[in-house]
């Protein structure tokens, strides 16, 4: 299972040099009620990329990671994840959540399953993994999350930060190609966000492709290849680190980086 | 308190029973002696009596098992998004519930044959009323009970790629049920209590072999005595148990 993870780094690497998206959005709109949430989004993530996405809140940037595993439909545009084009057809959205991970602001970790099991639910049913084998591959990423010896407990008995990593490594057992992070640390008590920021930050140096939506801006500065910025559903702006924190162009991101990094 | 908390609702039983037989047995118009285990008749009419136990206990449960498992099935649509779905739930609940359990007993055991030439024995008459009528109840318990799972469960169950019986079946099904589980032991005790009324069509139950003892033996207020005991009895039992599995499983999610 090392090999698989080193595997993965490797293509990472050489894919991303073709530079053949392994996210495409084009045009994508979308609507609560009468509310335009998303306005006409695109957006091009390079296998082994690395994108955080900041913006001010109910700007959008949480609904567009929900629509790339489509946890929220969108009504307008194309949305094609490593090659599937996702449409309501619920075969498509199998086997597009088989390749995305999903990391939520407030863990959503099953309170009545042991935090072993928590990791073994998901490749056990959906990746037909034999239990023996989804154990293994549990106590693999636990450990990649520094938390082994926490298996038998449950969610209940975790601190918050702990119970973030074994949410990511629920994401990574099924093994997937994307991982997406919605605000990972926003729920956390201060001393908890670097452990989970470390974690992602390990990840990101072994080649998976990241989406993350946060404020953590160090984290940003230090993992990103591609910054966006989202106000009002609509990208403002994108651009590498260097250039978003040094001369962002719009008034909205200067704005916005002011109040965020001010403090 | 040292007493397990089934052995203390069997106590408060017990003084139950010793105070209502103290109480009755002091004034003049009793006579105990019908269901007295110390003559032979006395013993067989309690034997008789008791024995009714069998039937309302395999009636209930085999009743309360098959509601539950009717009143999921029609639970689930009632979550769906679509609309016929719900209105499927939403005519079931309202239909079932408006149908007195009584009524609904004389109709499945004297009405339901004549539709077509189907037989149907006592019992499984009485399953059926039974069961049909708590269908009802069950579902609106399910589906609250579903509805009261936080939706970000249905997320993360999705993100890793379960499908809807998975989700449902792993996730968010023993969640719900833990909570739901006061309820269901309330819908078990009324259960039990229903159970009576299959007496009417001539099942051996508690009630009926009551009924029967009475009319051969004119002594009604002590042979409803011993039938209200029975079912304080059963129920507090019942009760017990419960609360028994609800602390269990709270334990359980502490781990």
């Amino acid at each position: 299972m090392e090999k698989a993870i080193v595997t993965q780094g490797n293509d990472a690497l050489a894919s991303a040099n073709d530079a053949k998206p392994i996210i495409t959005m084009e045009g994508v709109s979308k609507w609560f009620g009468e509310f335009q949430v998303l306005k006409n989004i695109n957006l091009e993530v390079a296998t082994g990329e690395k994108l955080v996405v900041c913006g001010p809140s109910g700007s959008g940037k949480s609904t567009v990671i929900r629509c790339i595993n489509h946890l929220e439909s969108h009504q307008q545009g194309r949305i094609v994840v490593d090659g599937t084009e996702l449409t309501d057809d619920a075969r498509n959205i199998q086997t597009v959540r088989q390749e995305v991970g999903m990391v939520f602001q407030q863990f959503n970790l099953f309170p009545h399953l042991s935090v072993i099991e928590n990791l073994m639910l998901g490749p056990v049913r959906a990746r037909k993994l034999s239990r023996s084998e989804a154990r293994q591959r549990a106590e693999f990423y636990l450990e990649r999350v520094h938390i082994p010896e926490q298996a038998d407990k449950y969610p209940g008995q975790l601190s918050g930060g702990q119970q973030q990593r074994v949410a990511i490594a629920r994401s990574l057992c099924m093994e997937p190609r994307i991982m997406l992070f919605d605000e990972p640390t926003s729920a956390l008590d201060p001393e908890m966000i670097s452990e989970v920021l470390d974690v992602m930050t390990e990840l990101a140096q072994s080649g998976m492709t990241m989406i993350c939506v946060t404020h953590e801006m160090g984290f940003a500065r230090r993992v990103a290849d591609t910054m966006v910025f989202m106000d009002a559903g609509e990208i403002v702006e994108k651009a590498e680190p260097e250039t978003f924190f040094g001369s962002p162009r719009s008034e909205r991101c200067q704005k916005f980086l002011q109040q965020i990094l001010g403090h | 308190m040292s007493l397990a908390p089934s052995n203390r609702v069997i106590g408060k039983a017990a003084i139950l029973c010793v105070l209502a037989i103290a109480l009755t047995g002091c004034s003049a118009n009793w006579g105990w002696y019908v269901v007295s285990p110390t003559t032979t008749s006395g013993m067989n009419n309690l034997l008789f009596l008791l024995g009714g136990l069998r039937y309302t206990l395999l009636l209930s449960i085999t009743a309360i098992l098959i509601s539950i498992a009717l009143g999921l099935l029609v639970a689930l649509p009632g979550l769906s998004q679509n609309r016929y779905l719900k209105l499927f739930n939403r005519t079931y609940v309202e239909f079932i519930r408006a149908i007195p359990i009584l009524v609904m007993i004389l109709w499945v055991y004297y009405g339901l044959p004549q539709l077509g030439n189907i037989q149907i024995g006592v019992f499984w008459a009485g399953v059926i009323a039974l069961a049909l009528s708590d269908s009802a109840f069950q579902a609106e318990i399910f589906r609250a009970g579903i509805q009261s799972i936080h939706r970000g469960q249905y997320e993360a169950a999705q993100s890793v790629s379960l499908n809807y019986v998975d989700t449902m079946r792993f996730v968010i099904l023993p969640q719900a049920i833990k909570r739901i589980l006061p309820a269901l032991g309330n819908q078990l005790v009324y259960m039990l209590k229903m159970s009576s009324l299959v007496s009417v069509i001539g099942m051996q139950e508690l009630t009926r072999r009551a009924n029967e003892l009475v009319v051969t033996e004119y002594r009604s207020l002590e042979i409803y005595t011993i039938l209200v005991l029975e079912y304080l009895v059963l129920i507090l039992i019942v009760s017990a148990g419960v609360r028994w599995l609800e602390r269990r499983m709270r334990a359980d999610e502490r781990g």
